[in-house]
């Protein structure tokens, strides 16, 4: 069973004298423990507010949850409000997108971490501060205890990814989900976040989610992959399969818009046509359609299915891509 | 060899002088401070305000004169509009009573320091326990603290509707005469005001990413006020809290010329010397220039000191 199992997730925002907003349209996909499941798509497509969601950190006004996010036999969508509180920071946690407006400006690294240590494993005073030291140590943070009495804007922003990851793991949580922990740091230090990431679930055996649009990302990292499309998972598959045999046309689409170091030169970049905005409405048929290069009259008769291949390949789409012309595959063993 | 050491000798010495003004353990406010110290506005503040306090404070020791003495009130004729203008001995001339006109503006600067500081921290903290708790309340609790803040607010709108110093009279007149109700008054007028701003930054600081991710971490609401978003509400605060010594200074001698001051009259106030020469206005005009002139400088001093802190501390104003 499961650790994380999310069953037709929705999350409408509803706005006075407006139409609603449905950002996530029926999404399911599960994570086990020391699995890392990856949620794929372009700005827009809901993966931040799934997130959310997941953290119960949403609004409380203008915003309607449906479906079933199940954590470990408990119902975190009903849970109270306090004890959903309880359950962040020591059962699941999250890391965000950028490490320099999620530190407190204000106060020193040390009291950001040693607050969470307090609050969840009641510890006090110098046992915090020695715990703290060791948790930035774990992450790779050389010089813990001068550190802990700096300030975010001294840390490079590696250092302080690291920092909101020692603070993340801090109770050592059995879900982690990470939202784009790699956007805002240079490649150099990706790689490094990203092979911390993959040691805390190699050595803890912590699930992680990981919430991202760049395809290196989850080629290196993720044993799932779920394609999300106008807030609906439009392909989900093994890593191997998804990078292999891409199905869904948004799935190729994305894959071939990576930029390639043996591609010839001067040749242009293959975007996705299009953007999030010309989405119709899944309703009418694929919200794709209008950015499909393979749509038919077929795609507009109504909302497709999800399919199941026989390999467990599953793809949302009325005409999938299944002989491969598309470019596929870049190294997945990398890193 | 050694050319080799003294190479490394200096580069120790430049990485630790460069470690040195990195400053290991600076904070923002540390930052925030060295950009005040290049700034020139911020250089006339200081050396304005601090002129001042220093003569506030000592000012009983410098005075030439008691400032209540009598000693020349035979060379003073208010009625033939004849006055004792600046001399040797009097530097600033002698006002209709035949007091020394230098010495009470030098005492007179404490008077007007304490109303400034005491009605400033009065409007201070009553404004920032009411901001505090609307932003508070309007930031991170539900439909109730939604309720709270705006209750709060529309009764901060209803004192900023009315004009401070006009509020500031209400509340001298409604108190009676006495130095505290000074302090009251200008303090009571400047509430709305450190209301309003701390409830509105800590309004924006609560929909920051660093609130969200410290509830992520499922850090209880009432230390995600306290902890997080109260420590960085603060600095426009205290921005305002200089401006307002300017305000507060100016106010209390607006109080004082309209009679509603301290009724003591062996303690002299700026504002109280400008109504008293009011009456000899064509005869002697420097009676009311020198109270004048020094209320409208100590008041440019902290509105450029605290003008200077607000651009060192906004982002959006750093170059």
């Amino acid at each position: 069973m499961p650790l994380l199992k999310v069953d037709d997730l929705s999350v409408t925002f509803t706005q006075r004298g407006k139409a609603d907003v449905r950002a996530v349209d029926g999404v399911s996909f599960s994570v086990s423990e020391g699995e890392v499941v990856g949620l794929v798509g372009e700005s827009g497509c809901g993966k931040s507010v799934t997130s959310l969601a997941l953290m119960g950190l949403l609004a409380d006004r203008g915003v309607k949850v449906g479906g079933s996010v199940n954590f470990d036999g408990i119902e975190l969508l009903n849970l109270h409000k306090n004890a959903m509180r309880d359950m962040r920071g020591q059962e699941l946690a999250m890391i965000f997108q950028d490490p320099l407006s999620s530190l407190n400006p204000v106060v020193p690294i040390g009291v950001q971490v040693t607050e969470i240590l307090q609050r969840h494993r009641k510890m006090r005073g110098e046992a915090a501060r020695k715990e703290a030291a060791d948790l930035l140590d774990r992450v790779g943070i050389p010089d813990p205890t001068r550190r802990l009495k700096e300030y975010p804007h001294q840390l490079s922003g590696g250092m302080r990814q690291r920092a909101l990851i020692a603070m993340a793991v801090a109770c050592a949580p059995r879900l982690l989900i990470a939202d784009e922990p790699t956007t805002a740091l240079d490649v150099t230090i990706q790689a490094q976040i990203l092979e911390l990431l993959k040691e805390l679930v190699d050595t803890q055996g912590t699930a992680l989610l990981m919430i991202t649009h760049d395809l290196g990302v989850v080629a290196g990292l993720c044993d799932e992959i779920n394609v999300l499309y106008g807030g609906r998972v439009v392909e989900s598959a093994a890593r191997r399969n998804l990078f292999a045999a891409p199905t869904h046309p948004y799935s190729v689409g994305l894959l071939g818009s990576i930029p390639r170091l043996d591609a010839p030169r001067g040749e242009p970049l293959k975007p996705v046509r299009g953007s999030v905005n010309d989405n119709i409405a899944w309703s009418d048929g694929c919200a794709f359609a209008p950015r499909c290069d393979y749509y038919t009259m077929e795609c507009l008769q109504g909302p497709p299915e999800l399919v199941e291949s026989y390999t467990g390949h599953k793809y949302r789409c009325v005409n999938p891509i299944t002989e491969h012309t598309a470019p596929a595959v870049i190294d997945t063993e990398a890193s | 060899m050694s050319t080799k050491t003294d190479k490394i000798d200096r580069l120790a010495e430049l990485t630790a002088k460069r470690g040195g003004r990195d400053g290991h353990g600076a904070s923002l406010w540390r930052e925030a401070f060295g950009r005040l110290r290049r700034s020139p506005m911020a250089m006339a503040g200081t050396v304005i305000v601090g002129a001042f306090v220093i003569i506030a404070i000592i000012g009983p020791w410098i005075a030439p004169y008691d400032p209540t003495a009598q000693a020349w009130g035979n060379e003073v004729f208010p009625n033939r509009n004849m006055f004792v203008g600046p001399r040797g001995e009097n530097w600033f001339g002698l006002d209709h009573l035949g007091r020394d006109q230098f010495s009470r503006m030098v005492i007179g600067a404490r008077q007007s320091l304490l109303v400034g500081v005491v009605a400033t921290l009065l409007g201070f903290a009553a404004g920032a326990i009411l901001g505090g708790i609307a932003g508070a309340a309007a930031g991170l609790g539900k439909s109730w603290g939604r309720r709270i803040d705006t209750i709060l607010m529309r009764f901060t709108d209803m004192m900023l509707a009315i004009p401070a110093l006009l509020l500031a009279v209400s509340v001298a007149a409604l108190m009676g005469q006495s130095l505290a109700t000074v302090m009251i008054a200008v303090g009571v007028a400047q509430v709305p005001i450190f209301a309003r701003l701390l409830r509105g930054s800590m309004l924006a600081q609560a929909h920051s990413d660093y609130v969200l991710a410290a509830k992520a971490t499922g850090i209880k609401r009432k230390r995600i006020v306290l902890a997080h978003i109260l420590p960085n509400s603060v600095g426009p605060v205290l921005v305002q809290a200089t401006l307002t010594l300017a305000t507060a200074i100016i106010e209390a001698a607006a109080l004082s010329y309209l009679g509603l001051g301290s009724p003591d009259q062996s303690i002299p106030e700026w504002g109280t010397m400008l109504a008293d020469a009011q009456r000899f206005l064509s005869g002697a005009p420097q009676l009311a220039i020198y109270p004048a002139i020094a209320i409208i400088i100590t008041a440019l001093g902290f509105t450029l000191l605290g003008e200077a802190m607000r651009e060192s501390l906004d982002p959006k104003l750093r170059k």
